[in-house]
Protein backbone atom coordinates (compact mmCIF):
# COMPACT_ATOMS: atom_id res chain seq x y z
CA UNK A 1 0.00 0.00 0.00
CA UNK A 2 2.84 1.74 1.22
CA UNK A 3 4.19 2.03 -2.21
CA UNK A 4 1.08 2.30 -4.70
CA UNK A 5 0.67 5.45 -2.43
CA UNK A 6 3.83 7.09 -3.11
CA UNK A 7 3.49 6.07 -6.99
CA UNK A 8 0.46 7.94 -6.83
CA UNK A 9 1.87 10.72 -5.41
CA UNK A 10 4.97 10.30 -7.48
CA UNK A 11 2.85 10.38 -10.70
CA UNK A 12 0.20 13.42 -9.48
CA UNK A 13 3.65 15.49 -8.85
CA UNK A 14 4.53 14.58 -11.97
CA UNK A 15 1.81 14.86 -13.90
CA UNK A 16 1.39 18.50 -12.53
CA UNK A 17 5.17 19.38 -13.55
CA UNK A 18 4.69 18.09 -17.47
CA UNK A 19 1.08 20.09 -17.83
CA UNK A 20 2.66 23.36 -16.29
CA UNK A 21 5.52 22.82 -19.13
CA UNK A 22 8.10 23.09 -15.16
CA UNK A 23 9.57 20.06 -17.29
CA UNK A 24 11.19 22.76 -19.99
CA UNK A 25 14.17 24.17 -18.67
CA UNK A 26 13.60 27.02 -21.37
CA UNK A 27 10.20 28.05 -19.69
CA UNK A 28 11.76 27.98 -16.27
CA UNK A 29 14.61 29.59 -17.25
CA UNK A 30 11.98 32.57 -18.97
CA UNK A 31 10.81 33.58 -15.23
CA UNK A 32 14.18 33.57 -14.31
CA UNK A 33 14.97 35.70 -16.95
CA UNK A 34 13.57 38.93 -15.16
CA UNK A 35 14.74 41.13 -17.16
CA UNK A 36 14.84 39.58 -20.18
CA UNK A 37 12.32 37.18 -21.85
CA UNK A 38 10.42 37.09 -18.64
CA UNK A 39 7.50 34.65 -18.57
CA UNK A 40 5.71 34.61 -15.24
CA UNK A 41 4.20 31.16 -15.65
CA UNK A 42 6.05 29.57 -13.24
CA UNK A 43 4.97 32.57 -9.92
CA UNK A 44 1.36 30.91 -10.97
CA UNK A 45 2.34 27.32 -10.92
CA UNK A 46 4.21 28.19 -7.53
CA UNK A 47 1.42 30.22 -6.57
CA UNK A 48 -1.05 27.26 -7.37
CA UNK A 49 1.23 24.71 -5.36
CA UNK A 50 1.74 26.33 -2.31
CA UNK A 51 -2.20 27.51 -1.86
CA UNK A 52 -2.98 23.76 -2.28
CA UNK A 53 -0.34 22.45 -0.71
CA UNK A 54 -1.20 24.61 2.37
CA UNK A 55 -4.69 23.94 2.91
CA UNK A 56 -4.37 19.96 2.36
CA UNK A 57 -1.04 20.64 4.75
CA UNK A 58 -3.66 22.55 7.50
CA UNK A 59 -6.58 19.58 7.04
CA UNK A 60 -3.95 16.56 7.51
CA UNK A 61 -2.01 17.26 10.07
CA UNK A 62 -4.98 17.95 12.52
CA UNK A 63 -5.03 13.83 12.24
CA UNK A 64 -3.13 11.84 14.82
CA UNK A 65 -0.54 10.20 12.59
CA UNK A 66 -0.63 9.61 8.41
CA UNK A 67 -3.00 6.81 7.50
CA UNK A 68 0.00 4.44 6.49
CA UNK A 69 2.76 5.47 8.22
CA UNK A 70 3.47 5.59 12.24
CA UNK A 71 3.88 9.55 12.54
CA UNK A 72 4.56 12.50 10.29
CA UNK A 73 8.10 12.75 9.00
CA UNK A 74 8.89 16.12 9.43
CA UNK A 75 11.84 18.24 9.43
CA UNK A 76 13.04 19.57 12.99
CA UNK A 77 15.75 21.91 12.12
CA UNK A 78 14.32 25.47 12.95
CA UNK A 79 17.52 27.82 12.94
CA UNK A 80 18.41 29.62 9.32
CA UNK A 81 22.35 28.21 9.60
CA UNK A 82 25.42 29.11 7.03
CA UNK A 83 24.61 24.99 5.60
CA UNK A 84 21.42 26.08 4.47
CA UNK A 85 22.17 29.25 2.77
CA UNK A 86 25.20 28.39 1.24
CA UNK A 87 22.86 24.88 -0.32
CA UNK A 88 20.13 27.15 -1.13
CA UNK A 89 22.71 29.52 -2.85
CA UNK A 90 24.81 26.55 -5.14
CA UNK A 91 21.59 24.84 -6.00
CA UNK A 92 20.83 28.34 -6.86
CA UNK A 93 23.36 28.76 -9.47
CA UNK A 94 22.48 25.34 -10.72
CA UNK A 95 19.11 26.10 -11.43
CA UNK A 96 19.53 29.52 -13.01
CA UNK A 97 22.52 27.72 -14.95
CA UNK A 98 20.66 24.64 -16.30
CA UNK A 99 17.01 25.52 -15.50
CA UNK A 100 16.19 21.99 -14.21
CA UNK A 101 15.62 21.49 -10.61
CA UNK A 102 15.08 17.60 -9.47
CA UNK A 103 11.74 17.20 -9.45
CA UNK A 104 10.92 18.06 -13.28
CA UNK A 105 14.61 16.88 -14.36
CA UNK A 106 13.48 13.48 -13.49
CA UNK A 107 9.62 13.79 -14.64
CA UNK A 108 11.58 15.01 -17.99
CA UNK A 109 13.08 11.31 -18.48
CA UNK A 110 9.69 10.41 -20.11
CA UNK A 111 10.37 12.55 -22.53
CA UNK A 112 13.80 10.73 -23.72
CA UNK A 113 15.85 13.41 -24.40
CA UNK A 114 20.41 12.74 -23.61
CA UNK A 115 19.71 16.30 -21.62
CA UNK A 116 17.54 14.98 -19.20
CA UNK A 117 19.67 11.77 -18.53
CA UNK A 118 22.71 14.06 -18.45
CA UNK A 119 21.65 16.55 -15.75
CA UNK A 120 20.14 13.71 -14.09
CA UNK A 121 23.17 12.05 -14.18
CA UNK A 122 25.22 14.59 -12.85
CA UNK A 123 22.77 15.59 -10.47
CA UNK A 124 23.15 12.49 -8.77
CA UNK A 125 27.19 12.71 -8.69
CA UNK A 126 26.30 15.37 -6.63
CA UNK A 127 24.44 14.20 -4.47
CA UNK A 128 26.92 11.28 -4.18
CA UNK A 129 29.41 13.88 -3.15
CA UNK A 130 27.34 15.37 -0.36
CA UNK A 131 26.45 12.03 0.99
CA UNK A 132 27.12 11.27 4.63
CA UNK A 133 27.70 15.15 4.97
CA UNK B 1 32.85 37.84 -33.27
CA UNK B 2 30.52 38.79 -35.67
CA UNK B 3 29.74 35.52 -36.86
CA UNK B 4 29.13 34.63 -33.29
CA UNK B 5 26.35 38.02 -33.16
CA UNK B 6 24.88 36.61 -36.21
CA UNK B 7 24.75 32.42 -34.79
CA UNK B 8 23.27 34.25 -31.09
CA UNK B 9 20.62 36.39 -32.60
CA UNK B 10 19.72 33.58 -34.73
CA UNK B 11 19.47 30.75 -31.71
CA UNK B 12 17.45 33.57 -29.75
CA UNK B 13 15.02 34.30 -32.52
CA UNK B 14 14.32 30.28 -32.81
CA UNK B 15 14.18 30.33 -28.40
CA UNK B 16 11.81 33.34 -28.84
CA UNK B 17 9.36 31.69 -31.17
CA UNK B 18 9.77 28.23 -29.21
CA UNK B 19 8.74 30.32 -26.02
CA UNK B 20 5.63 32.59 -27.60
CA UNK B 21 4.87 29.04 -29.25
CA UNK B 22 5.11 27.51 -25.41
CA UNK B 23 3.25 30.57 -23.69
CA UNK B 24 -0.02 30.61 -26.41
CA UNK B 25 -0.32 26.83 -25.98
CA UNK B 26 -0.07 27.07 -22.04
CA UNK B 27 -1.42 29.45 -20.52
CA UNK B 28 -2.36 30.35 -17.41
CA UNK B 29 -4.81 27.30 -16.70
CA UNK B 30 -2.21 24.63 -17.55
CA UNK B 31 0.29 26.79 -15.13
CA UNK B 32 -2.51 27.05 -11.99
CA UNK B 33 -4.10 23.27 -12.56
CA UNK B 34 -0.08 22.20 -12.57
CA UNK B 35 0.50 23.54 -9.40
CA UNK B 36 -2.54 22.52 -8.04
CA UNK B 37 -1.70 18.84 -9.45
CA UNK B 38 1.61 19.32 -7.39
CA UNK B 39 0.03 20.51 -4.21
CA UNK B 40 -2.30 18.19 -4.45
CA UNK B 41 0.43 15.24 -4.50
CA UNK B 42 2.18 17.02 -1.90
CA UNK B 43 -0.78 17.04 0.30
CA UNK B 44 -1.25 13.63 -0.54
CA UNK B 45 2.19 12.03 0.37
CA UNK B 46 1.80 13.72 4.07
CA UNK B 47 -1.37 12.14 4.46
CA UNK B 48 -0.78 8.65 3.30
CA UNK B 49 2.48 8.74 4.43
CA UNK B 50 3.68 11.24 6.58
CA UNK B 51 6.31 12.63 4.58
CA UNK B 52 7.43 15.64 2.62
CA UNK B 53 7.70 15.80 -1.27
CA UNK B 54 10.79 17.32 -1.35
CA UNK B 55 12.04 15.64 -4.29
CA UNK B 56 15.76 16.10 -3.29
CA UNK B 57 15.06 14.32 -0.37
CA UNK B 58 13.21 11.41 -1.85
CA UNK B 59 15.77 11.29 -4.03
CA UNK B 60 18.79 11.79 -1.69
CA UNK B 61 17.25 8.96 0.82
CA UNK B 62 17.83 6.55 -1.74
CA UNK B 63 21.55 7.36 -2.07
CA UNK B 64 22.14 6.63 1.66
CA UNK B 65 21.90 3.74 3.66
CA UNK B 66 18.34 2.34 3.52
CA UNK B 67 16.06 2.99 6.76
CA UNK B 68 13.79 -0.01 7.76
CA UNK B 69 11.16 0.01 4.68
CA UNK B 70 12.28 3.18 3.51
CA UNK B 71 13.23 2.19 0.17
CA UNK B 72 10.25 1.30 -1.91
CA UNK B 73 7.62 4.00 -1.46
CA UNK B 74 10.47 6.18 -2.46
CA UNK B 75 11.30 4.23 -5.94
CA UNK B 76 7.74 4.05 -6.41
CA UNK B 77 7.71 7.73 -6.34
CA UNK B 78 10.86 8.71 -8.10
CA UNK B 79 9.06 6.39 -11.44
CA UNK B 80 5.92 7.59 -10.35
CA UNK B 81 7.03 11.46 -11.38
CA UNK B 82 8.28 10.48 -15.16
CA UNK B 83 4.80 8.09 -15.33
CA UNK B 84 2.98 10.96 -14.68
CA UNK B 85 4.40 13.34 -17.52
CA UNK B 86 4.28 10.79 -19.51
CA UNK B 87 0.29 10.40 -19.03
CA UNK B 88 -0.18 13.75 -19.43
CA UNK B 89 1.81 14.32 -22.43
CA UNK B 90 -0.29 11.56 -23.80
CA UNK B 91 -3.74 13.57 -23.09
CA UNK B 92 -1.71 16.69 -23.87
CA UNK B 93 0.95 16.96 -26.26
CA UNK B 94 2.66 20.17 -25.85
CA UNK B 95 3.47 19.08 -22.32
CA UNK B 96 6.01 16.66 -23.66
CA UNK B 97 7.85 20.24 -25.52
CA UNK B 98 11.04 20.59 -23.80
CA UNK B 99 13.39 22.86 -24.82
CA UNK B 100 16.51 22.91 -23.42
CA UNK B 101 18.95 26.61 -24.12
CA UNK B 102 21.81 24.93 -21.80
CA UNK B 103 23.90 21.76 -23.25
CA UNK B 104 26.87 19.67 -23.19
CA UNK B 105 29.33 20.79 -19.91
CA UNK B 106 27.11 23.52 -18.73
CA UNK B 107 24.62 21.44 -17.84
CA UNK B 108 26.06 18.78 -16.41
CA UNK B 109 28.11 21.29 -13.89
CA UNK B 110 24.63 22.72 -13.57
CA UNK B 111 23.40 19.03 -12.25
CA UNK B 112 26.32 18.60 -10.12
CA UNK B 113 25.68 22.25 -8.23
CA UNK B 114 21.93 20.97 -7.92
CA UNK B 115 23.10 17.92 -6.54
CA UNK B 116 25.46 19.22 -4.41
CA UNK B 117 23.19 22.48 -3.42
CA UNK B 118 20.14 20.89 -2.55
CA UNK B 119 21.74 18.18 -0.01
CA UNK B 120 23.93 20.92 1.45
CA UNK B 121 20.93 23.17 1.80
CA UNK B 122 18.39 20.28 2.61
CA UNK B 123 15.88 20.90 0.40
CA UNK B 124 14.62 22.25 -3.12
CA UNK B 125 12.14 24.01 -5.22
CA UNK B 126 9.62 21.07 -3.87
CA UNK B 127 10.81 20.66 -0.35
CA UNK B 128 11.61 24.36 0.23
CA UNK B 129 9.96 26.31 -2.12
CA UNK B 130 6.44 24.36 -2.07
CA UNK B 131 6.46 22.13 1.04
CA UNK B 132 8.60 24.17 3.21
CA UNK B 133 6.78 27.16 2.61
CA UNK B 134 2.73 25.85 2.90
CA UNK B 135 4.29 24.68 6.54
CA UNK B 136 5.31 28.66 7.44
CA UNK B 137 9.05 26.90 8.12
CA UNK B 138 11.51 30.00 8.59
CA UNK B 139 13.98 28.05 7.34
CA UNK B 140 11.96 26.99 3.98
CA UNK B 141 11.21 30.97 3.43
CA UNK B 142 15.22 31.80 3.80
CA UNK B 143 15.88 29.06 1.65
CA UNK B 144 13.59 30.22 -1.52
CA UNK B 145 14.49 33.37 -1.39
CA UNK B 146 18.29 32.97 -1.39
CA UNK B 147 17.68 30.24 -4.05
CA UNK B 148 15.32 32.50 -6.23
CA UNK B 149 17.48 35.53 -5.71
CA UNK B 150 20.66 33.60 -6.90
CA UNK B 151 19.28 31.60 -10.02
CA UNK B 152 17.25 34.79 -11.06
CA UNK B 153 21.20 36.56 -10.57
CA UNK B 154 22.60 33.26 -12.59
CA UNK B 155 20.13 33.97 -15.52
CA UNK B 156 21.56 37.68 -15.60
CA UNK B 157 24.76 36.90 -15.24
CA UNK B 158 24.94 34.39 -18.06
CA UNK B 159 22.12 35.67 -20.48
CA UNK B 160 22.35 39.74 -19.98
CA UNK B 161 26.57 39.81 -19.08
CA UNK B 162 28.59 37.57 -20.46
CA UNK B 163 25.96 36.96 -23.55
CA UNK B 164 26.06 33.52 -23.60
CA UNK B 165 23.52 32.40 -26.48
CA UNK B 166 20.45 31.28 -24.49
Amino acid sequence: MRVLAGLAAGTLFGGGLALSNMTSPAKVLAFLDVTGAFDPSLALVMGGAVATTTLAYAQVRRRARPLLADRFELPAQTTIDARLLAGAALFGVGWGLGGFCPGPAVASLAFGHAESWQFVAAMLAGMLVMRGR
Amino acid sequence: MRERGIVSRAYRAIEAQRLVAMRRRGGCMSSLLGGVGIGLASGFLLLTLGRIAGISGIVGGLLGPPGPGDRAWRVAFVLGLPLGAALVAAASPDAALVVFPTRGAPLLAAGVLVGIGTRLGSGCTSGHGVCGMARGSARSFAATATFMVVAAATVFVVRHVIGVAS
